[in-house]
């Protein structure tokens, strides 16, 4: 049962620092501002949610395995908030927007 | 097991503190700020992490705080951004949209 | 306790990197980023460290209300220089050098400030360097007197029963900034909003975002006051994260910041130097010193300090933030 539990932990802590990788890649290579937001908003809360469930059959108490499921709930709203508000201060500034390759 | 959480604590810091190229790049004060935001996700993920394999279990109330206040500091720049400097940090109309669509090459799904 | 031997370099690294960054960097609002990166890093260093609660109380100020007040502040000077007329737009594109204002100084002032700063290192460098092992303490005294107060986290005990005074003299000193704060306000508008008018689409992300995360943030803030008493947590991390919701429903234009006449908002202020002074001073009576408690009711006084703290931190903290008022009281 242990083993299965360190399993568990081993592989969805792996794909969540995957994603953060992912994540961070994107904000480092993407052409423009709203592609790189993309790259960030999404690809790190995924993995931010793998860590979550990698982490949550640790916790001594269910109630503490909640309390990771409400950091990784908190993490999405946040994403989701500054996604749009950002994407829609780019519009405003209209700062120059990738058209696709040339 | 605290060996393998730490070390994937390690390989997040190393990721993350990548995006610090970005606050020194830019080029725009949207991408400064997204960094930071990369930096504040994966420092919650950090925290959680830490704090398992430390057996800390007071590190969750911290990753807690962090992601409650993710959001903080990109609002205040985005309203920063806008005229008034408190102004409506979402003034943007729709037909901004719709002429971005209208600009998009073709081939993409939400081309029209 | 085995640990992964790279972390702890690899920490140090990241945080001394942003450190140099925020002070090297050539325009202030990277400056300000690599701070709020650095004080988010610094909440990490903390917990390794396992100091939880000087953790909780970064993270809260660091990732909350100093990113909030330096952003604005960044905001506030691009918007003064363009009202200016300075050739400057306003947060598009990199920003240009500030000009020069004063000549640098001559080399002897220059050499005397690095011998002196070299001189200052060192002597910490000592410092520490020469600290016996283990460290003295008190550390042990604490944790054997530690029922007496009542409450079990250690550092609640230390902050309000054994360093009542410095606990009781720094929220007065907080009490004091935002005076200071206040004290800049233009004459014709004293009485009125601290701040400028916050506006937002009322269907918008913002304003969902802001009353969305309020509720939560007042249930986080409870939580973190309420473990205060027997884990890493308090009055100080819980108005700090009350003081971060209460601005958000601010800038989400959802309720107004009260005007600064307003007798709530003076009570609300007051309240927690008020309650831990009338303890103090009933601590003669009851336990033949001021700040003494008597043990059987020492968990209940404390607990009644630390809510009347919370309440004016929170409003303190989110005051300082809000800044001096700017609307002409109508």
């Amino acid at each position: 049962m242990t083993a299965a539990l360190d399993a568990i932990t081993v592989v969805f802590v792996l794909a969540g620092c995957f994603f953060f990788l992912a994540g961070n890649v994107g904000l480092l290579r993407f052409p423009d501002t709203l592609t790189r937001l993309h790259a960030l908003t999404k690809a790190d809360n995924l993995g931010l949610g793998l860590v979550v469930i990698g982490l949550m059959p640790r916790m001594d108490h269910p109630l503490s395995a909640l309390k990771l499921l409400l950091v990784w709930a908190l993490g999405m709203l946040a994403a989701a908030t500054v996604g749009q508000l950002i994407a829609r201060s780019v519009l405003r500034r209209g700062l120059p927007i990738w058209k696709g390759p040339q | 097991m605290s060996e393998f959480l730490l070390g994937a604590a390690f390989f997040l810091l190393i990721t993350v503190a990548g995006g610090l190229v970005r606050v020194v790049l830019g080029p725009d004060q949207a991408d400064k700020m997204m960094a930071a935001q990369l930096l504040s996700s994966g420092g919650i993920a950090i925290l959680l992490i830490v704090g398992v394999g430390l057996q800390l279990e007071g590190a969750i109330d911290v990753a807690l705080v962090v992601a409650l206040l993710a959001a903080f500091a990109a609002v205040a720049f985005v309203k920063g951004t806008s005229q008034a400097g408190t102004g409506d940090p979402e003034a943007v109309g729709v037909d901004q949209l719709t002429t971005l669509r209208q600009d998009a090459p073709q081939g993409r799904p939400d081309s029209p | 306790m085995t640990a992964f031997p790279l972390l702890d370099p690899a920490l140090c690294f990241v945080i001394l990197t942003t450190a140099v960054l925020a002070v090297a960097i050539r325009t202030v609002f990277a400056a300000v980023v690599s701070f709020i990166v650095f004080g988010l890093l610094m909440a990490i260093a903390w917990v390794r460290l396992g100091a939880v609660d000087v953790a909780l109380t970064e993270a809260a100020i660091g990732a909350g209300l100093t990113g909030v007040l330096l952003l604005s502040t960044v905001a506030r000077i691009a918007k003064h220089r363009a009202d200016r007329g300075d050739d400057v737009p306003i947060l598009e594109g990199p920003e240009p050098d500030p000009a020069p204002t004063d000549p640098l100084p001559g080399l002897a002032t220059q050499s005397l400030a690095i011998v002196l700063s070299a001189a200052v290192a060192a002597a910490l460098v000592a410092a520490v360097a020469l600290l016996p092992v283990p460290a003295p303490g008190l550390v042990a005294e604490v944790g054997s007197r530690l029922s007496e107060t009542g409450v079990e986290s250690p550092v609640t005990a230390v902050l309000l029963a054994y360093r009542g005074y410095d606990t009781l003299l720094e929220i007065v000193v907080l009490l004091f900034a935002l005076l200071g704060v206040w004290s800049l306000t233009a004459d014709a508008r004293w009485g009125g909003q601290p701040g400028l008018r916050h506006l937002a689409r009322p269907d918008g992300v913002m304003a969902y975002l802001g009353r969305l995360l309020p509720p939560i943030g007042l249930l986080v803030g409870v939580y973190l006051f309420w473990i205060g008493g027997y884990r890493p947590g308090g009055a100080f991390q819980a108005g700090t994260v009350l003081a971060a919701v209460w601005l958000l429903a601010v800038m989400a234009g959802l309720v107004p910041i009260p005007k600064v006449s307003g007798i709530r908002l003076r009570l609300a202020l007051v309240i927690g130097p008020a309650v831990f002074l009338a303890i103090g001073l009933a601590g003669y009576p009851l336990h033949g010193a001021f700040l003494g408690y008597p043990p059987a009711i020492a968990k209940v006084l404390i607990i009644l300090i630390e809510a009347g703290l919370t309440i004016s931190i929170a409003t303190i903290l989110g005051l300082l933030v809000a800044g001096a008022p700017e609307e002409r009281p109508s």
